[in-house]
């Protein structure tokens, strides 16, 4: 069981970095597609 | 509902992935269990380039069509790839470490791969820095296909100069034991399709923003 860390570190490291990258564009679409919504309403306000 | 779908079958094979990585799999002769981080580290290298590939084919189809699906295409793919590059670049010196002595060694695939790396953040560095969206999108489309030029350098390294890196066992004959390399292709599966859900997330994202700066022009205007 000699560098089980190493290996255990490495996958944890690894799903870490695509968890935290889905997550993030996740939000920064979440909070473009507010921007959009509202952008759309007051289009049709000023219509 | 489907791409909540798609996202649980992702989930599902990076699990099966990783049961037959720490559960199946042999023990390598020489370098003992922490070879598995093999199943990690190696598929997540061919997917990055894999992921800059589309990047290329992105840039090209914007220097053909000027549409702005193909830029959004190959700033998506970058991200994504570059994502994968770091995964490479971080799980090498933890299994370099024990197999070699050192984290990191000067040598030609693990140099060409640090060079890939830099070279797709400058280009989303270079993204920033243009604030006109065709403008940005045409000169990211030629950096981003000189840049590419890397990416068969990083693939041939390993043949073209003596390295410390080893030589591929995937595409060799009778390189891999048959279970080894059946847990290999299933993580190179997961990962691929993990790579193109995020590249879909990503693309979405920037489809949102392209839409959000065609109607914030139209509020302006109105």
């Amino acid at each position: 069981m000699k560098n089980l860390g190493s290996v255990l570190t490495a996958y944890m490291i690894g799903w870490g970095v695509f968890f935290v990258y889905f997550v993030t564009v996740a939000q920064r679409t979440s909070a473009l597609r507010k921007e959009v919504e509202r952008l759309k309403a007051s289009l049709t306000r000023g219509k | 509902m489907l791409k909540v779908l798609s996202a649980v079958a992702v989930v599902l094979l990076l699990g099966a992935s990783a049961y037959g990585a720490f559960f199946i799999a042999p023990n390598e002769a020489t370098m003992g269990i922490v070879q598995r981080i093999f199943y990690l580290h190696a598929p997540c290298g061919m997917t990055a380039l894999a992921a800059f590939l589309l990047c290329f084919v992105g840039n090209l189809g914007f220097l053909f069509q000027r549409k702005a699906k193909w830029d959004w295409l190959a700033v998506s793919s970058a991200e994504v790839g570059l994502a994968f590059c770091t995964v490479v670049l971080l799980t090498g010196p933890i299994w370099a470490k024990p197999a070699w002595g050192v984290y990191w060694a000067w040598d030609a695939r693990l140099t060409s791969t640090l060079v890939l790396w830099l070279l797709y953040v400058s280009y989303l560095i270079l993204r920033t820095m243009v604030e006109d969206a065709d403008r940005r999108a045409l000169i990211s489309a030629f950096y981003g296909m000189f840049i590419f030029l890397d990416v068969p350098l990083v693939y041939g390294s390993i043949w073209w100069w003596r390295t410390q890196h080893p030589q591929p066992v995937v595409f060799s004959s009778g390189g891999l034991n048959p279970v080894m390399r059946k847990i290999f292709d299933l993580s190179w599966l997961s990962l691929t399709a993990l790579m193109i859900l995020l590249i879909r997330q990503r693309y979405e994202l920037e489809a949102a923003r392209g839409e959000a700066q065609t109607l914030a022009q139209e509020v302006e205007t109105a």
